[in-house]
């Protein structure tokens, strides 16, 4: 009988995508009868993958699912909600032009005359649900008119009038006000108290230990284990989290850092929900130093590059390059300036994939004068310089006239990193410069920023590879929760458990301490 | 001047806005539906020439208005879900599956008709680019009471059968799509098929049922085309009409009654221009009439649209920023 207690068992489930990327190895997740439970990790430990083999939205490569102990194969959606498995997606699976009753109704509207949908049922039949689960909806409301706490009201709604027992909430909090989110807690816990079994995808830490129960934790895909709650610290849950693996190292002599070039001031940006995610950022960074930004994703470190690269506009705030304003300026305008972007995106923003290496290679200085004749490229100098490129750069190809797209996930990032480092910048901004690719790539990427970097160049790393920034940076920022919450002028002796107490918010340094930052 | 608009807006120039619209309306319906579903569908026009081939032809061989229309709707609908075939199922762009049925409906039909003639003549007619067929049209139908009433009898009486039935299908393509279930789920995957999946509304079933209903209503088009609207099928005869229906629905926001009186200012344009030309106006002159309409249209439906867009835009960033 003692299987009865769980909900939820996944065990031994491995997932390999078609292309070889394991998103999840030998997990075992067990979820009991009635409790709230959190999954955690950081992004791309493999969350996502599992609940999509629990809501048949994939099907594991190996393993086993049992739902009340009974084993099941989960082949689409639609089995999934048989089995009374519910699913609140991260981003809304609603049709904003139908009203909230039609969206509950949909795909199993309520019919009078065989044929005609029943209109009042469908409100009443919301009402009901509503009432009952104390999620207030108008369900006569358009649903893109409705602010997002109460169109994920509705998603909940949607997965409890389709008879679902096990609710999987995928980060419901991400696009939460706190007001928000605070409600949505205390239905959570209605819920609990009525019976249902709530799985909750978060990586945030505080959130986590106001609700749960217990929590399992998944580090690059595979399984670290299921705690009680309460009987783990923040400290250990962080440790299992976003702790170390393999240590690359990387020659670095001390930075003597210069003249400030890149200086931001007072940055803040709203988003389109009105959400801040961004307040008042201000740091510098200076010739030859290597200024890293860490923390979880999400905390506002994309946003911020954005702003740099003038991707969107900041709702206030300053940005300067050698004494000079850029904000506003085109990016050709900005590369003017010698500025220079290894973007997170590599293959939306980094290459254009249909295009060839050579083409790639000098897609930032196509318009110049060194490579132009009249209206004629100068092919045998473009030619030249893309071997040569190549060559420095060891991208292994079959020719810099190849398709880039062609090229493995190391390679392309290479040709990415060439151009961005060859066209004597002043700024490198490089954002998750190493992101899944190989160890060999990764270790040339980083020996090559430090080389820069000594030579004079100023950098700012961006990356949420604790490793990666606390290797490479002379100094070091956190951001949590749209705001800079350390700064650290030496990165020597820094602990993983010091980073984690700021980068989950657990800690914050004072306005002076953080103020550093600002060479004033 | 005052004389000539007196001679121009008589009855018979309204009934022949009623009539010139029918086809118009009923690719516009079409356009309505498939547009829903999230679909493109600019083959309407190829559809309509293939249907008025056949639309024509079966009634001239079954001696029978009936089995021509039922002919015309069977290949319009056929061809449709051809269409989703190539699309949905082989991954085809739509507009080219659409640009495809347009040559068919061009060059193909053109092909077909030489073909036929030469079998049942037996010789060669290299010439032939119509089929004058004048026996089986589809019925007029005189109202009672109505036809009786001095102006609205000459001016609403008296039509094709479908001339009645298109403005019918205006009211019913608008309850079949608000008002039923298969509507719901129809409008929910042209919006957001993710949404209507994960809810297990079958994307692709949907998919084919709006083109085959795009297909039947474009097959009504031909039909009244080639069988009321002229005596037999000729080379080209649609003339742009699936084009100008993509227009209409355009302008009309994509709902049934708006596009509705798109089809109609677009059947006033044309009827206007026939009129024109019949008074001694050049025809160089009066036949781009409707066409000079429809880019009119969808350049005030885009400015109106714009403006009102960014309204709303500035109402939101309102909304949010409080």
């Amino acid at each position: 009988m003692a299987e009865n207690t769980y909900a939820v068992q996944m065990l031994g489930i491995t997932k390999i995508y078609p292309n070889g990327i394991a998103a999840n190895q030998d997990v075992d997740f067990c979820v009991r009868e009635g409790e709230i439970h959190a999954l955690m990790g950081e992004n791309g430990a493999g969350k996502t993958t599992l609940m999509k083999m629990l809501f048949g939205l994939e099907e594991p490569s190996s393993g086993e699912i049992y739902i009340h102990g009974e084993y099941v194969q989960l082949t689409s959606p639609a089995v999934a909600i048989a089995h009374g498995i519910g699913m609140v997606h991260q981003h809304f699976m609603l049709v904003p032009s139908l009203t909230v009753a039609e969206n509950m109704v949909l795909g199993m509207a309520p019919k009078k005359a065989g044929l005609f949908i029943d209109r009042e049922r469908a409100i009443a039949l919301t009402k009901q649900y509503a009432e009952r689960f104390n999620l207030h909806v108008d369900p006569e409301a358009k649903v893109a008119d409705i602010p997002v706490g109460m169109k994920q009201k509705v998603e909940i709604l949607k997965a409890l009038v389709r008879g679902a027992k096990i609710l999987i909430l995928d980060e419901p909090t991400a696009v939460l006000t706190t007001q928000e989110t605070a409600e949505l807690f205390k239905e959570f816990l209605r819920l609990k108290e009525q019976g249902f079994t709530l799985i909750f995808i978060s990586h945030k830490l505080n959130e986590i230990m106001q609700i749960t129960d217990r929590l399992s934790i998944l580090r690059g895909g595979r399984f670290m284990g299921a705690h009680d709650t309460g009987a783990v610290s923040k400290e250990e849950i962080s440790r299992l989290m976003v702790g170390r693996d393999v240590v690359l190292s990387v020659e670095k002599q001390p930075a003597q850092p210069t003249a400030p070039v890149l200086r931001v001031r007072d940055l803040e940006y709203t988003n389109a929900w009105g959400k801040k995610m961004l307040d008042k950022v201000s740091f510098t960074v200076r010739r030859g130093e290597i200024l890293g930004i860490a923390g979880v994703e999400g905390n506002g470190q994309k946003e911020l590059v954005d702003m740099l690269f003038n991707l969107s506009r900041p709702s206030a705030g300053t940005i300067e390059v050698n004494g000079e304003n850029i904000l506003g300026l085109s990016q050709r305008k900005i590369r003017d300036k010698r500025v220079s972007l290894v973007p997170e995106d590599r293959m939306l923003y980094g290459i254009a994939g249909e295009a060839s290496i050579e083409e790639n290679l000098i897609a930032d200085r196509a318009h110049t004068k060194a490579l132009n004749a009249g209206p004629f490229f100068r092919m045998r100098k473009i030619h030249a310089l893309a071997d040569a490129l190549v060559r420095q750069y060891t991208v292994l190809c079959s020719s810099a006239r190849q398709k880039v797209s062609m090229l493995s996930g190391g390679n392309i990032q290479k040709v990415v990193v060439a151009r961005e480092f060859s066209n004597d910048p002043v700024l490198i901004i490089a954002q998750q410069p190493t992101r899944g690719i190989d160890v060999g790539a990764t270790q040339f990427i980083r020996s090559k920023l430090v080389e820069l970097s000594r030579e004079g160049v100023a950098v700012l790393l961006v990356s949420a590879d604790l490793n990666e920034v606390m290797e490479l940076s002379d100094s070091l920022l956190v951001m949590y929760g749209g705001r800079i919450a350390a700064y650290f002028e030496d990165t020597a002796g820094l602990t993983d458990e010091q980073m984690g107490q700021y980068m989950l918010g657990l800690q914050t340094q004072s306005q002076q301490e953080i103020g550093r930052v600002c060479h004033e | 001047m005052l004389d000539f608009l007196q001679t121009l807006f008589r009855a018979d120039f309204f009934f022949s806005i009623l009539r010139i619209t029918t086809p118009i309306l009923f690719a516009t319906l079409a356009a309505v539906i498939v547009e829903k579903a999230g679909i493109s569908n600019i083959g309407l026009e190829g559809i309509m020439m293939i249907s008025a081939l056949f639309g024509s032809l079966c009634a001239y061989w079954a001696s029978s208005w009936i089995a021509g229309l039922l002919a015309a709707l069977l290949v319009g609908v056929l061809v449709a879900l051809l269409m989703g075939v190539f699309a949905f199922n082989l991954k085809t762009d739509v507009i080219l599956v659409g640009i495809a049925v347009n040559m068919i409906g061009s060059g193909g039909t053109l092909f077909l008709v030489k073909v036929i003639t030469n079998l049942t003549e037996g010789k060669a007619l290299a010439s032939t680019t119509s089929l004058a067929v004048s026996a089986n049209q589809i019925p007029s139908i005189s109202i009672p009471l109505i036809r009786d009433i001095p102006l609205v009898g000459e001016i609403l009486s008296g039509h094709s059968l479908l001339t009645y039935l298109a403005f019918a299908l205006v009211f019913v393509t608008w309850v079949l799509l608000y008002k039923t279930a298969p509507g719901l789920n129809l409008r929910a995957v042209g919006e957001n098929p993710h949404a209507a999946s994960s809810v297990g509304v079958s994307v692709l079933k949907m998919r084919y049922v709006a083109i085959g209903l795009s297909g039947l209503m474009a097959g009504f088009g031909g039909a009244f085309m080639s069988m009321s609207y002229a005596a037999g099928w000729s080379q080209d005869m649609v003339a742009g009409r699936g084009f100008i229906a993509l227009a209409a629905q355009a302008m009309g926001g994509g709902e049934p009654l708006g596009s509705m009186f798109s089809a109609l200012l677009f059947g006033f344009a044309q009827a206007f221009g026939i009129k024109l030309s019949s008074k001694g106006v050049d025809s160089n002159l009066a036949s781009p009439i409707p066409y000079v309409v429809t880019i009119l249209g969808l350049l005030f439906f885009a400015l109106f649209k714009r403006r009102s867009g960014s309204l709303r835009h500035r109402a939101h960033k309102k909304g949010a920023s409080k």
